[in-house]
């Protein structure tokens, strides 16, 4: 199975998974081998390894795409291919749709100045997600590239990342809009009874401030709720078109099985399409067992005290490899046993460059 | 050293898939052992340490492990609906509030409210004085923290949220968690970290953005999955000399030594990196290769930390 088949007519390619398990190489590695076979790919990471950001010559660059260097691939062996790399700033992407949407300059500066604006724009939990999807869709707009490959933020609940439009759609919403006007209009008595009763309430639970900063935020944000709204929505029809699908990135160990398969379960819930399953570092069988025989074989290569070393090592190997073979098995028949699943050999060292992205592809683009 | 149990609380952060989660049960164990009255704290949907414990979920109940250790998981809906009953003195107001759906936008709107809420769960156990009727205090309150970005916001929530409320009790609370949260003689910081590239580097960057953004100085960091070195140089030597010499089974038998002593070396160059830039002290913690983790390798995880804490 190769990931070129998973991918095929799709335009939009979403690595998720549970931290550490290698998600930004892996997208980096996809679209890498995606545009060595003749596609315009960009890869849209979050966080990159250094290294690895500098080998797609990501140091320098903000939160526009830039083509990595042709001779670069070409040195590593990945073709000579149209590769752009990007890495998402949250907080520059949220400015760029103020200052796109905002009605004027005056609005304009009343949001990018509100301290609400200022912390939910800040890394607060959840933006970075809302983020990475709006860049997703925007890029997707442009129509600048065959294939986009998002890597997604390390979140320990899968929902939080596909959640996070439609909750900050709800949150920027008309109506959280008329409530604070109708809340900053009760103090003059111009709204009806209860809602200055809720309202007087919530202003002993919260704080003066904090009501007046949020009524400014809401107020301010007037003209653009419906803008957001209108995106947000735009943004979950293309996470469900049929030209995108979300790849799941695991290790094959217990515990990121159990994410992934969590992770698929809610996949399925919200009605978005799983495409295959990437399970990295694998522990390759082998034919090699650590037998008495081999044993006196080594000790008369070396000598028996290491021949028992090297037994004992095999021996440890074997049962790591038996106990990833079980894993992603159990993975296999959790998701129902057709969803195809490309297996990665644990590789010598990690891989933070572009020749360890080429070592990747040999088996993510196995014939 | 001081010991990291002379603490109230103790955040266990770093990135993902390093074994937080199992380092906190470790900590937790040990810090029962010397004789604390110990809660591991998760704030995630999915609960770890009680499955490693062999528990069903313990939810937000104070539920006892082994003895002297608990679990409580913070469920954010409902650290807001106790401190509402709390801020509001009254039941019927805390009702009325909490189901108002303008309420629910208000809580969805305000940045960094439900992770004040969920800090201000965890603080309130880590309180010599509780507020939760008819709850014994504990000596140490663990918290099995998410990843590190997340792990950060949820620490600087209240500061933040300070800021914005400045005035009016959710402020004022905010203000007290994070005055307790800053306060080395009440809260450690302590990354997890495997040696290898990036969770080395993110538990470097850890350590700077806990400083500069909180004055706060990471503890200890805890490494985990350090395998043994197995190998001397001259062995490896005496194998690389053999050159393809053997039956095929002993010529990939030879192949698997080789990789694990460069995987060894690699774990090496990354915990000697970590050991010379981090301030914080390192401490490791042995690969372990039983098929799944449980509650013996749990223990000789813990013995393994004792005096290392």
């Amino acid at each position: 199975m190769s990931v070129a088949s998973l991918v095929e007519g799709k335009q939009v390619v979403i690595c998720a998974g549970s931290g550490g398990v290698g998600k930004t190489t892996t997208s980096a590695a996809i679209a890498a081998g995606m545009a060595e076979r003749g596609k315009k790919a960009a890869v849209l990471t979050i966080d990159p390894a250094r290294r690895l950001a500098d080998s797609l010559g990501l140091r320098e660059l903000g939160n526009e795409a830039r083509r990595v260097d042709p001779a670069r691939l070409r040195a590593a062996g990945l073709g000579e291919g149209e590769l752009w790399a990007l890495t998402l700033d949250a907080k520059r992407t949220f400015d760029d749709i103020v200052e796109a949407h905002a009605p004027d300059r005056q609005a304009r500066e009343a949001i990018l100045s509100n301290p609400i604006y200022r912390e939910l724009s800040n890394a607060v939990a959840g933006s970075q997600e809302y983020m990475a999807m709006e860049k997703l869709h925007e890029l997707h707009q442009e129509g600048r590239y065959d294939l986009l490959v998002l890597d997604t933020p390390p979140t320990r609940n899968a929902l939080d990342f596909l959640e996070a439009p439609a909750r900050l759609s709800r949150f920027i919403d008309s109506r959280s809009l008329q409530f604070f006007r109708a809340g900053s209009r009760a103090g003059l008595g111009l709204v009806g009874r209860g809602t200055g009763v809720l309202f007087a309430v919530m202003k002993r639970a919260t704080g003066v401030d904090l009501l007046d900063d949020l009524a400014g935020f809401f107020n301010s944000l007037g003209g653009m709720s419906e803008g957001f709204g209108e995106r947000a929505k735009r943004v979950n029809a293309l996470l469900r078109d049929s030209r995108t699908t979300f790849l799941l990135v695991t290790s094959p160990r217990a515990a990121s099985i159990e994410e992934a398969s969590y992770f698929s379960d809610k996949l399925a819930d919200s009605g978005l399409p799983l495409g295959g399953v990437i399970v990295n570092r694998v522990r390759g069988q082998l034919a090699a067992k650590p037998t008495p025989a081999l044993e006196s074989e080594l000790a008369r290569l070396l000598d028996e005290k290491l021949a028992r070393k090297i037994v004992r090592n095999l021996d440890d190997h074997l049962r790591l490899a038996d106990r990833d073979a079980r894993n992603v098995s159990e993975l296999r028949q959790r998701l129902g046993g057709s969803r195809p699943t490309i297996e990665v050999p644990e590789l010598a060292g990690d891989v933070h460059d572009l020749n360890g992205l080429a070592g990747m592809n040999r088996y993510l683009f196995a014939a | 050293m001081a010991s990291i149990f002379d603490r109230r609380l103790l955040v266990v952060t770093g990135k993902g898939g390093v074994g937080k989660s199992t380092v906190a049960a470790a900590i937790g164990l040990a810090a029962a052992r010397a004789g604390k009255r110990t809660v591991i704290c998760e704030v995630a949907e999915q609960e770890r340490v009680t499955e490693i414990f062999g528990r069903p979920p313990a939810g937000a109940r104070e539920t006892v492990l082994a003895p002297r250790l608990h679990a409580f998981s913070v469920d954010p809906e409902h650290a807001k609906e106790e401190w509402l009953r709390h801020q509001l003195r009254t039941g019927a107001l805390a009702g009325l509030l909490h189901h108002s759906r303008a309420f629910q936008y208000i809580t969805a709107a305000a940045p960094g409210l439900t992770e004040v809420l969920t800090i201000g769960k965890v603080w309130e156990l880590a309180q010599l004085e509780r507020r939760t009727p008819g709850q014994a205090p504990y000596d140490l309150a663990i918290l099995d923290a998410p990843a590190t970005g997340g792990g950060l916001a949820l620490l600087r929530a209240p500061r933040s949220y300070a800021a914005i409320a400045r005035m009016g009790p959710v402020g004022r609370h905010a203000g007290k968690i994070d005055a307790f949260i800053s306060d080395p003689s009440s809260t450690a910081v302590v990354a997890v970290a495997l040696p290898e590239e990036m969770p080395v580097n993110e538990t470097i960057d850890l350590e700077a953005r806990l400083r500069d953004d909180l004055g706060v100085e990471l503890t200890r960091v805890f490494v985990n999955g350090v395998l043994p070195k197995r190998f001397s140089e001259k062995e490896m030597a005496a194998i690389d000399a053999l050159d393809g010499a053997g039956s095929p089974a002993a010529r990939e038998a030879l192949r698997a030594a080789v990789a694990a002593r460069s995987r060894a070396r690699e774990q090496r160059s990354q915990l000697a990196r970590l050991r010379r830039v981090a301030d914080a002290p390192v401490a490791t913690l042995p690969f372990l290769l039983t098929p799944e983790l449980g509650r013996e390798d749990l223990e000789r995880l813990s013995r393994g930390l004792e005096g290392k804490l």
